[in-house]
């Protein structure tokens, strides 16, 4: 039921974000659109509430999580975005590079967190993820310029690759 | 009021073309399929957040005007972005995998320990 609720309410804000400017209630909505978008979110909701919400694991449907995951988005992430770009862009002008594949232990257990985790890697700098070994949920990663230090064990430390990702993930999805 | 705001407009646009370009460079530029993704996604996803962010601006600065309809503009070209940043890096994956299982190996690798691991 819970899951019927939740998936239902997700899907009328989207419709709702989605139809601005149809009409005059609260100066962004029309009826027909309010009403259509009901019906459709109350029939979405009955057909995908195992899909959106599995084994009635509801904790992601607190608001606090994901003010923590945009905290996260425009913080830490966005700055290590700029940081990958201006590395890319230094070693698209100079043609430096020294990569290699290296495996990391991120210890992070949902398919939701290791899922936000590997699009950070590849997003940031110099690090894109490859292969995933579904076991123990640990990550391959291609390096474009490979630290000597740190290959010196297997797997190699996460701060080298992923900084604080980790932490910030485990506290958001877990 | 209005100049500034065109003026923030053409800037994010500037900023934006510049990675997308420094991308199409990479692509040319770097040796294997690792290293053209690492330009392919970080370059293009970081540029089109400054091309869609000038669109968003233009959208939210119609809607100040009373327009109701830069409201769409806005808010679908933020629907736009999010999709970019979900598709981007998993569509890079999805053919980095691809790649290594078929066998390409990383150019000029120092260490490969996925190969390693596959073999032992």
């Amino acid at each position: 039921m819970l899951a019927f609720v939740i998936t239902t309410i997700v899907c009328f804000i989207t419709y709702l974000l989605f139809t601005t400017g149809s009409g005059d209630i609260a100066g962004l909505w029309s009826i027909e659109e309010l009403l259509i978008g009901l019906i459709l979110s109350l029939i979405t909701g009955f057909i995908s509430q195992t899909v959106f919400v599995k084994d009635e694991d509801v904790r992601m449907a607190n608001p606090l999580k994901w003010l923590l995951f945009l905290v996260y988005a425009i913080g830490p992430f966005f700055v290590s975005l700029a940081k990958a770009n201006v590395d890319v862009a230094y070693r698209v002008i100079t043609g430096k590079i020294n990569p290699g594949i290296v495996k990391i232990h991120p210890n992070l257990k949902t398919d939701l967190s290791v899922t936000i985790l590997a699009n950070s890697i590849t997003l940031t700098p110099g690090t894109l993820s490859v292969d995933i070994d579904e076991e123990n949920n640990d990550l391959y990663i291609h390096w474009i310029n490979v630290d000597e230090q740190a290959i010196k064990q297997t797997p190699i430390d996460c701060k080298y690759v992923c900084g604080s990702f980790p932490q910030w993930i485990r506290r958001i999805a877990e | 009021m209005i100049t500034i705001i065109t003026g923030i407009i053409y800037v994010l646009l500037g900023i934006g073309v510049f990675f997308n370009i420094l991308a199409s460079i990479g692509l040319l530029r770097f040796p294997d399929v690792y290293t053209r993704l690492h330009a392919g996604t970080k370059c293009t996803t970081f540029g089109s957040i400054f091309i869609i962010g000038s669109v968003i601006i233009l959208g939210l600065r119609s809607w100040y005007f009373g327009d109701v309809n830069g409201s769409v503009l806005a808010i679908h070209s933020m629907g736009a972005l999010l999709a970019i940043l979900v598709t981007n890096p998993t569509g890079a994956h999805a053919i980095a995998r691809a790649a290594h299982k078929s066998g390409v190996k990383p150019a000029q690798a120092v260490i490969d320990t996925l190969e390693k691991e596959d073999n032992s």
